[in-house]
């Protein structure tokens, strides 16, 4: 089975959940830059977790099937089409053979993530089937995707054949609730989003003045942001000390502060070590809302604790589990209140009990 | 000695502190720290990256909470001391010098006004501690350089430095592991590879060991690089 590009996209590689074992000798993590989007996005079509897939940023391939494939696109508010036809984001889609599936552009958000069940079968390099742009490793040849290119899909998960063959319904979720509709919502608060962050390694490398301010403190977004980090453009971070700091290790989410001020926080991409002293850390709850953050966009930081960030980073991993356990039951119930074509049946769970819930379309 | 300090990176890792200046003392502090927590691993940590002095440990919070680590830390690090560091690795690296391998040799040795000779001499005696490896895969924090042959960088870097390339910036030495644009003072290369995907340990070098360079000629250089190339 395989996927035609005929169209790459902007900016399409092929990630998983990063090359993780090789920090120590100097080689980035890389990996999906909105990690939730793309384990949701690899469940509807009953993919294991870290299955590589396709990451997109604004302008999304358009891709044809060689055999019906089932496939399932999420991440901000992306615009699909199959054969110029919208069609559901969130929800696992049979593309039937030779058809065309697209996404066109991003109502919201700047990354999309599609999956195609098997996963895209790439070797594995170092452990990891994530494309590293510096150094051309993993995904497709180490590049991003080229138009023309054909992509192998591994074998068909039994999800996949079931809802090809329509013995099980097609699976959706409640449109990203978490990383998107929901926190999305949440934490926008009039033009820009709430990232909340912890301080340190290296606030002690800034006035008291510069740490206190950073609480509340609104960021732009500059153009100069990739995967690799996001330039911020606001006010400038005063350093209390001109010492050098002698470089050290950076995660993925480390805000760094160089020389003028201006911080930059580093994304999948990022370096292993570096010299310039980091104020704060990103909240890993929060960084799939970060990733899906685009140039030109406010955030503005808030300061919680180390420990608050953990309950806040476990909270978020349990509910994503549940939200995946959720479309399991969905796929496994048989006695569908309404199993009628269009109607959508979903599994929700309020205040700890469980409904069934239909939905159809007002025509 | 300044104290150990644990200092809170994010949610998901910490970074332990031995001290901030670039010393053997502080490294190996690092090293043994690293080497207590490989052999007997903590539940919940995924990643360690040392540094010059610090080590920077990955941890998941769903099996580890910082207060949790923490405790741990603070009771291992009062015994690294007793730690049993592995013998001296010293890894040789032929470097053919100067040429069209090592084109700023010259230059090198004009701005101390000395002979090309001597800079080989002065560059090649010393075991160079790895401090780190950082800035791209395989890229050797070396220490130790003698001083008098410290050099600044060039003043305009060049686009395009092959993988190999032995240079000097400043009071550093070091060697660039993939291809890259850089400023520094190249005097010669290696015909060996630093960082090869296709290897089964990708990485030549580890942080902790020893590099010796040895110099070697131009024929020498060709005859090990198309031995690499037939592997």
């Amino acid at each position: 089975m395989s996927i035609k590009v005929i169209n790459s996209g902007l900016m399409t590689t092929i990630q998983d959940k990063g090359r993780m074992g090789y920090q120590a000798s100097g080689m980035q993590v890389s990996g999906d830059m909105d990690s939730y989007s793309a384990s949701i996005a690899n469940a509807l079509v009953g993919n294991e977790d870290d299955a590589p897939l396709l990451e997109c940023t604004y302008l999304g391939p358009e891709l044809e099937a060689s055999e019906d494939v089932l496939v399932a696109v999420t991440g901000g508010e992306p615009k699909v089409l199959v054969d110029n036809k919208p069609v559901h984001a969130y929800e696992s889609l049979i593309l039937h053979k030779g058809q065309h599936l697209k996404v066109a552009s991003m109502d919201e958000g700047t990354r999309a993530y599609i999956a195609i069940d098997g996963g895209i079968d790439v070797p594995l390099v170092l452990g990891s089937h994530s494309t590293n742009l510096k150094l051309g490793i993993g995904g497709a040849e180490g590049s991003k995707l080229y138009n023309g290119e054909v992509l192998n899909t591994g074998r068909p998960t039994d999800l996949a054949k079931a809802i090809i063959s329509g013995k099980s319904h097609i699976r959706h979720t409640d449109h990203g609730y978490m990383a998107h509709h929901h926190l999305w919502q949440e934490s926008n608060h009039g033009d820009s989003h709430e990232i909340r962050i912890v301080l340190g390694p290296q606030d002690d490398y800034f006035t008291p003045e510069a740490v206190k301010s950073l609480d509340g403190a609104v960021y732009t977004i500059s153009n100069e942001s990739d995967r690799m980090g996001y330039r911020l453009e606001g006010d400038i971070i005063q350093r209390a000390t001109q010492r050098d700091m002698i470089t050290d290790g950076i995660v993925f989410g480390s805000i760094q502060v160089p020389p003028n001020g201006q911080p930059i926080i580093m994304m999948a991409d990022h370096q292993t070590t570096g010299g310039y002293p980091k104020i704060a850390t990103v909240t890993s709850a929060d960084l799939p809302l970060l990733a899906q953050c685009s140039p030109g966009s406010k955030i503005t930081f808030k300061v919680i604790s180390v420990e608050e960030a953990q309950d806040i980073y476990v909270q978020f991993r349990l509910a994503m589990k549940e939200q995946i356990a959720l479309m399991d039951k969905d796929t496994e119930d048989a006695g569908w209140p309404d199993s009628r074509p269009g109607v959508r049946n979903y599994n929700l769970k309020i205040d700890g009990q469980l409904f069934q819930v239909s939905v159809e379309e007002v025509k | 000695m300044e104290a150990m300090r644990i200092l809170t990176v994010g949610d998901c890792a910490v970074s332990v502190e031995f001290g901030q200046e670039i010393s053997l003392e502080i490294n190996h502090k690092v090293m043994a720290l690293k080497m207590v927590l490989e052999r007997e691993p903590i539940r919940g940590i995924v990643e360690l990256i040392p540094t010059y002095c610090s080590l920077l440990i990955q941890y998941d919070p769903m099996d580890l909470r910082y207060g949790q680590l923490r405790e741990r830390l603070e009771a291992l690090v009062t015994q690294l001391d007793e730690v049993e560091m592995p013998p001296k690795q010293v890894v040789e690296i032929p470097v053919a010098y100067g040429g069209e391998y090592g084109p700023d040799l010259v230059e090198v040795a004009r701005a101390h006004n000395i002979s090309e000779e001597e800079v080989i001499k002065l560059h090649s005696e010393p075991e160079y501690p790895i401090y780190m490896l950082g800035f791209v895969a395989g890229f050797p924090y070396l220490g130790g350089m003698n001083k008098a042959i410290a050099t600044p960088r060039k003043q305009s870097p060049r686009l395009k430095i092959e993988a190999g390339s032995v240079g000097i910036a400043g009071e550093q030495t070091g060697i660039y592991s993939v291809e890259s644009p850089g400023g520094w003072q190249i005097i010669g290369r290696t015909p060996l590879k630093l960082y090869d995907v296709n290897r089964n340990e990708p990485v030549l070098l580890k942080a902790g060991q020893y590099i010796k360079f040895k110099p070697i000629t131009k024929e020498e250089f060709r005859a090990m690089e198309n031995e690499h190339k037939g592997n």
